[in-house]
């Protein structure tokens, strides 16, 4: 069903009760085409390839529910402002199409272009944070200087003093940045493709790749039974290694938990998203009124979704610094998620050295961005069989030639 | 935070030590005989199981020396270390 005023208005007089927004089909034993993970970039993936490339015929497997990893465990901070042309054209990609994502999907995904504000403490951050400026004029994305005073204009909570822990020397702002409803990312994506013919199959973990002969793959083995196909995209996130190693490829990656805490809620106070490189902090408010606040990876590699009390309570120690007037908040909840970080903090996506095997990973710490366009570019590669023009660069061959894209000054957290 | 045996001092915090990534990786002797592959698997591909994984950490602010461990990625236990 189509959500319009006139929908709302017929339920709000009594009509029956809203229905299932997507199908909750059993497996079939067979597809044209078999996504590993229903998270948001797996879900855009599989509607963009049944939206715009008339392929229905797949399944999008989850081991867990849709949207319960990394999508549901972000703090949905969305930009473009990356340094890297490449980076800058996928990102810019992503954020054009959550412009337009909620119209798209006639699912509100709660997109609020509130600014993004990033702070330089010292020296090197406000050279960086220039560099990225002058680069992002050049590529066409917005992205501006602020003095601490202009910064604190923008965003009243932040304390600009001299005295401060972490002086504020300067912020760069993309005004067209800011957050999202993560679960309405992955819901409104998982119901436009479910609506479309796509089968959503949640908690059918796969454990293991099958191959033919000639090497290429011929299908899945899963906890509900195998599943033949000719096409697989992985877009498992953090467990994209464990995956990839039951087709024998070996990957540039390593799973670190990231930390993310939410406060109780409160009035509205915090207008705009704030990072903080230096001291790994991310900040905002939720609808609901909660600071949703990221923190920083552990040291080392793990795939428990529980990062070490420590590293968010360095977060929040910055965040009081930063913003006194949010020391007495109580914070409700934490938790981690576990991403996949690459060596030169880009992506990852495109084919692989199996046939009919399609990596999509390596988003680190700030995929949710990227959902749409992620998404968007991965279909089209699946397709055709070969890297769309915007992902061309993101190639797991870069490893191989000497072409990574370094975008590890660009990332607010040290992954 | 984990408390990791060091092998020399004893049960520390982890904050004492530095992670040094997944052990067991040597440096190729001759990089020139190496082709582009094998060269790109020496410096990015990492296995990242699930499950027990050996790496090598440094008692930094301790004794400061490297050793070896072996770590449980899905819980973080740490079933022992090594001396080099």
């Amino acid at each position: 069903m189509k959500f319009s005023l006139f929908a709302l208005a017929r339920q709000a007089i009594g009509g029956a009760p809203w229905p299932a927004q997507w199908r909750d089909p059993e497996p079939r034993a067979s597809y044209d085409t078999v996504i590993v993970g229903a998270g948001g970039h797996g879900l855009a993936t599989a509607y963009y390839l049944a939206k715009e490339h008339g392929i229905r015929d797949i399944a999008v497997l989850d081991k867990g529910w849709l949207g319960g990893g990394n999508t549901g465990r972000n703090t949905t901070i969305i930009r473009s402002n990356y340094l890297r042309d490449e980076s800058a054209a996928i990102y810019e990609h992503s954020l054009k199409l959550w412009e337009t994502l909620s119209s798209t999907l006639n699912y509100n995904t709660m997109y609020s272009p509130r600014g993004v504000l990033m702070l330089a403490h010292n020296e090197h951050d406000v050279r960086v944070f220039r560099r990225h400026v002058h680069a992002n004029r050049a590529q066409g994305i917005d992205n501006e200087w602020l003095t601490p005073e202009q910064a604190k204009a923008f965003c009243p909570p932040l304390y600009i003093g001299a005295d401060a822990r972490y002086p504020v020397l300067g912020a760069a702002l993309q005004r067209r940045g800011g957050v999202a409803r993560h679960d309405a990312v992955a819901w409104g994506y998982a119901r436009a493709a479910s609506a479309m013919g796509v089968d959503i199959v949640q908690n059918c973990a796969v454990t293991g790749i099958a191959r033919g002969p000639d090497g290429a793959v011929t299908g899945v083995e899963t906890t509900r039974g195998a599943i033949a196909t000719k096409r697989i995209g992985v877009v498992a996130a953090g467990h994209t290694s464990v995956l990839m190693a039951m087709a024998g490829v070996r990957m540039p990656l390593e799973s670190f938990p990231l930390q993310a805490l939410v406060s109780e809620p409160v009035k509205p106070i915090m207008p705009c998203v704030v990072m903080s490189n230096s001291v790994h902090a991310y900040i905002s408010q939720s609808d609901k009124g909660e600071l949703v606040i990221g923190a920083g990876t552990d040291a080392y590699t793990s795939y428990s979704q529980a990062g070490g009390l420590h590293i968010a309570a360095h977060t929040l120690e910055a965040i009081c610094e930063m913003f006194p007037s949010f020391r007495r908040l109580r914070m409700l909840r934490n938790w981690g998620g576990i991403v996949d970080t690459t060596p030169d903090r880009s992506p990852i996506i495109g084919p692989t050295p199996v046939p009919g095997l399609f990596v999509n990973c390596g988003w680190g710490t700030g995929g949710f961005k990227a959902t749409p366009g992620s998404g968007h570019v991965f279909a089209a590669t699946i397709a055709r069989g070969e890297p769309h023009p915007i992902a061309a660069p993101f190639g797991l061959d870069r490893f191989r030639t000497g072409r990574p894209i370094d975008e590890a000054a660009a990332a607010a957290v040290s992954h | 935070m984990l408390l990791i045996p060091c092998p020399w001092c004893g049960p520390r915090p982890e904050n004492e030590f530095h992670y040094g990534g997944e052990a067991g990786i040597v440096r190729p002797p001759d990089p020139a005989a190496l082709d582009d592959a094998a060269w790109g698997d020496f410096l990015y591909m990492r296995s990242n199981p699930k499950g027990l994984h050996r790496e090598r950490w440094r008692h930094q602010y301790g004794c400061g020396r490297f050793f070896n461990a072996t770590r449980d990625t899905v819980t973080d236990r740490i079933a022992g270390t090594q001396k080099p």
